[in-house]
């Protein structure tokens, strides 16, 4: 890699050199003016690059557009992730057609009108009309857009609870996860980093009755089509709990509890067998089986859902995650009653 | 006050020939033609610096964790056996983020054409005080020299995100990058926002006094607009980053409470209490998002100049423009809340913000509209500065298109933080900002140094660096949308993003494709310096009063008396009552001097 790295380095500094005589070698014609001013020539040449940049530029959108939106996330797991990659495929569909007819426009002007010797300039400075127009549909397109956004987003930040919630505490500290389940009396005991002392690593009140029956998890299991709140807690720094796949995020604020709630609608097993997934998974298993440093169990990755830190915290910040489980109720109970609470952690 | 010292000068500039000493007149300079030299050569050469490290970044995102002998040679023990250290990745996230902000494309930009331009265009013999301009010059080289000492202190440089968000940033325990590097971070950006704050407050008062005979604020051009709002944004936005700075100055070292509550560390529980970090992100971010365009009403202001000039055309729409300026000027103070939908703040807050930061992009859609509109019908003199003008209208669309996902609350939740954001930044503030500074240099080149860059050098660099740039940025959209988090020092660790790696690869050959453009503007520049060839005293044919100025440099600007304005700046390929031909016969441009003409029509200017 060294060597290859390092003959590229010579080889680009080579042609640095070699391109900028040859340019020199060209800017100084012994005839024509070098005022080093565009004459009529360079207008036209450079025109013309323009509408070939400008076919550049749409190749590349096309080509990206082409071979990139697979790597968009699978259809969202929650409840209101249908809404938000909705009003997401609309957003980009009006960028998108802006960004063509613009681009087009910009690109084509450059060419259509660059300089010829004798050609005259329009002086023409103001027109109200038009500057009105194209005041009034930004306002128009961009008032849509708000008032969809804003309805969106009440909906998600206000989410429903009801005796049904499942309440989960997040807890982050450098640089890993924590779950905890606030148990059969559905009520987390209250925490603060003062109580840490040994294996009571949440710093969870002993002393609260409502503590006992906490589970705490490294591992966030998710009952299927119940909704969820979380509440977030940090020990240390600020960090961003990310569920990509839910279309959910929430910063972990030290010395506050923030919250989220939301509903998982696929579990981990219908996700892993959708055609997306399949799909995705296979070339990641491609990718991996030509990887020497790899063990054989690497090489062979299944998919599970995600939590990961999405806010600077320190130099291990890039792994700091937690595995999600999204299962149907029965198992999820099975999984909670096989778990040691609080109180028998911290008697044993 | 103005009219005296403007008297003294006109004194002063008729005994001109007084001999200036070397330290006198290129390095503690008070004329502003000097200092905007030594701000554009500084913020070039930081730039320098600020690009190698994102080189060094982008060959770890594209092959992670494998040796390179570069980090060795360059990152010393930070690079041991040629692989790159987690700590130094986020550094170097970090300090590049920091100077390509602030110190390249806020002084850099700001500084250099500010000062340059400011004087020349109203018709000033200088800046309202010359004495604190070159205090601030030398506050912005102090800064500079601090920050980049801080690359070398043992426990590493900042290393919290260019954000500097605490915890992480007040606490070495949490992160090395925090202990001594921070200290100086934090102390070189108190003397930058001292050295911003002097320069943004000469330009505000040059700008309001200074004007010659007959230049009322609708007859500036578009430039000098753009430099006075900026200065004014500045003004009114860097103190609250210098408040911000000393609250977090205290937290670290005098025990304070301001952003830290509730902390155990490393075994032990902290005594701070009561503090909370989302305060920290308020105060930053209302600097924060007005930086955005202190960095690009500049940019902005020039492409207008550098537009109208070489499409031989008036700006179309000027008061519109001004009307853009000054609604993204007051907007943009209200709009710092977007940066925060997902930190907890209340979520009615985060409608609030939606809503204000989304009016943001009608003004900017319809600066897009009236760039393209001057373009229009006009007789385009590609020149390497119209071209890089182009090339920034062109990023500023694609840039800006996408900041309607990212000011959407909603959108927001599953893109913050993603490379989609890295994406959006760099293309609206970050390449246009940069296009505007060279399109800036390539255009005042002749005005700074007397002599023209090579146009032909100007073409290459101009279309390799726009190829490499949207080949950069443009694919990392998908990337962010795919989920993945910036500031990772690498993928490795989640297999699902295994697919998106050869995309970092081609990301990272496209940033060294744009890198390698910029030795030719490097060569051109440093080159034409000395064996330019020589300039005439108006080579663009433009009206501004800068190009009525001798080509030499002298204290003073002009001879004799100041010019005298009778119109705006922007009548070229103006037709008589007639339209048999221009208002001046063979000519397409009046300069703003020349007094109206019987056979024109007067506009409203």
């Amino acid at each position: 890699m060294t060597v290859f790295l390092i003959i590229i380095v010579v080889a680009l500094l080579g042609v640095t050199f070699w391109q900028i005589s040859k340019i020199l070698e060209l800017s100084k014609p012994a005839d024509a003016d070098d005022s080093q001013i565009a004459d009529n020539k360079d207008n036209n040449t450079q025109g013309k690059i323009m509408l070939a940049f400008m076919v550049f530029f749409y190749l590349l959108m096309a080509y990206s557009f082409w071979n990139y939106s697979k790597l968009y996330l699978p259809e969202a797991a929650a409840e209101h992730g249908a809404d938000y990659d909705r009003l997401m495929f609309i957003s980009i569909g009006i960028i998108m057609v802006v960004q063509v007819f613009t681009q087009a426009l910009l690109h084509w002007f450059s060419y259509k009108y660059r300089g010829k010797k004798g050609q005259k300039a329009l002086f023409y400075a103001d027109n109200d009309k038009l500057e009105f127009i194209w005041t009034i549909i930004p306002v128009v397109v961009l008032a849509g857009l708000i008032i969809y956004g804003l309805f969106s987003w009440s909906e998600i930040m206000n989410p429903e609870e009801t005796e049904d919630t499942l309440v989960v505490e997040i807890y982050a500290y450098q640089f890993d996860w924590r779950a905890r389940y606030s148990g059969e009396d559905k009520t987390l005991g209250k925490a603060n980093v003062r109580f840490i002392e040994g294996v009571n690593q949440l710093g969870v009140d002993e002393s609260d009755p409502y503590a006992a029956d906490d589970v705490i998890v490294n591992e966030l299991h998710l009952p299927v089509n119940r909704s969820v709140l979380f509440k977030f807690r940090s020990q240390d720094v600020l960090h961003s709990a990310y569920f990509p796949h839910f279309r959910a995020q929430m910063n972990v604020v030290p010395g506050m509890v923030t919250e989220f709630g939301f509903t998982p609608t696929t579990t981990t097993k219908e996700i892993r067998n959708t055609d997306y997934m399949v799909d995705k998974v296979s070339t990641i298993n491609d990718i991996r089986k030509e990887r020497e440093d790899l063990d054989d169990e690497e090489k062979n990755y299944e998919f599970e859902y995600y939590l990961l830190c999405n806010k600077i915290c320190g130099v291990s910040h890039y792994n700091m995650q937690m595995k999600i489980v999204v299962e149907e109720e029965e198992e999820f109970q099975e999984w909670l009653s096989e778990q040691q609470t609080f109180g028998e952690l911290m008697n044993n | 006050m103005s009219a005296v010292s403007q008297a003294h000068v006109e004194d002063h500039s008729h005994d001109h020939h007084h001999e200036q000493t070397f330290i006198e007149k290129y390095i503690f300079s008070t004329d502003h033609k000097m200092i905007a030299k030594q701000y554009l050569i500084t913020g070039l050469i930081m730039g320098f610096i600020g690009i190698a490290m994102s080189l060094l970044f982008r060959i770890q995102l594209a092959w992670p964790e494998k040796s390179f002998w570069i980090f060795e040679a360059l990152l010393g023990r930070f690079g041991s056996d040629g692989v790159m250290d987690p700590g130094v990745y986020l550094a170097l996230v970090t300090i590049h983020g920091t100077i390509m902000v602030f110190f390249v494309l806020t002084a850099g930009l700001s500084g250099t054409f500010s000062n340059l331009l400011i004087p020349l265009q109203i018709g000033a013999r200088d800046m309202a005080s010359g004495f604190l301009n070159m205090v601030s010059y030398w506050l912005f080289f102090i800064s500079s020299v601090i920050m980049l000492s801080s690359l070398f202190v043992e426990s590493g440089p900042a290393s919290a995100g260019w954000t500097v968000y605490p915890p992480l940033s007040a606490l070495p325990e949490a992160i090395s990058g925090s202990g001594m590097g921070m200290t100086l971070w934090l102390i070189s950006m108190a003397i930058f926002i001292a050295s911003s704050l002097l320069g943004s407050l000469n330009y505000i008062v040059t700008v309001l006094n200074l004007r010659t005979e007959g230049m009322s604020m609708t007859r500036l051009p578009l430039t000098v607009w753009a430099f006075f709002v900026t200065a004014i944004i500045g003004t009114v936005s860097f103190p609250v980053l210098l408040s911000a700075a000393l609250l977090l100055i205290m937290d670290r070292s005098f025990g304070t409470s301001f952003f830290l509550s509730d902390i155990y560390i490393q075994g032990e529980v902290l005594s701070h209490q009561g503090g909370s970090p989302v305060l920290y992100e308020h105060l930053f971010w209302f600097l924060g998002h007005p930086e955005v365009y202190i960095v690009l009403l500049p940019a902005l202001g020039i492409t207008s100049e550098v537009i109208a000039t070489n499409a031989r055309k008036p700006i179309f729409g000027y008061r519109a423009m001004v009307a853009s300026i000054l609604a993204i000027a007051f907007l943009s103070t209200i709009v710092w809340g977007h940066h925060m939908f997902v930190s907890g703040m209340n979520p009615f807050l985060g409608s609030v913000f939606t809503f204000t930061t989304l009016l943001i992009a009608i003004p900017s859609a319809v600066k897009a509209f009236n760039y393209i509109t001057t373009l229009w019908k006009g007789n385009l003199q590609m020149n390497p500065g119209m071209l890089f003008s182009i090339g920034l209208v062109s990023t500023f669309i694609t840039g800006g298109l996408t900041g309607i996902i990212l000011g959407d609350s909603t959108l927001d939740i599953n893109v913050h933080d993603t490379y989609f954001v890295v994406a959006h930044f760099h293309l609206v503030m970050g390449i246009s900002a940069l296009y505007g500074l060279f399109a800036g240099v390539y255009h005042w080149f002749p005005k700074m140094f007397g002599r023209m860059m090579n146009k032909n050098l100007g073409y290459v660099h101009f279309w390799i660096t726009a190829v490499g740039a949207y080949g950069v940025f443009f694919p990392m959209h998908f990337i962010g949308m795919a989920g993945l988090p910036r500031r990772y020092y690498t993928n490795t660790a989640f297999p699902y993003f295994d697919d998106l790696a050869d995309v970092n690869v081609l990301i990272t050959l496209f940033a060294f494709l744009t890198a390698f453009a910029q030795l030719f503007f490097i060569y051109n520049f440093i080159h034409s310096i000395f064996y330019g060839k020589k300039a005439s005293q108006n080579p663009w044919r433009a009206n501004t009063l800068e190009w009525t100025a001798p080509v030499e440099h002298i204290h003073g600007n002009w001879y004799g008396e100041l010019p005298k304005v009778y119109r705006w700046s922007y009548d070229y390929s103006k037709m008589n009552k007639e339209e048999t031909d221009y208002v001046i016969p063979g000519q397409d441009f009046i300069p703003q001097n020349v007094p109206l003409h019987d056979n024109e029509e007067e506009l409203n200017h």
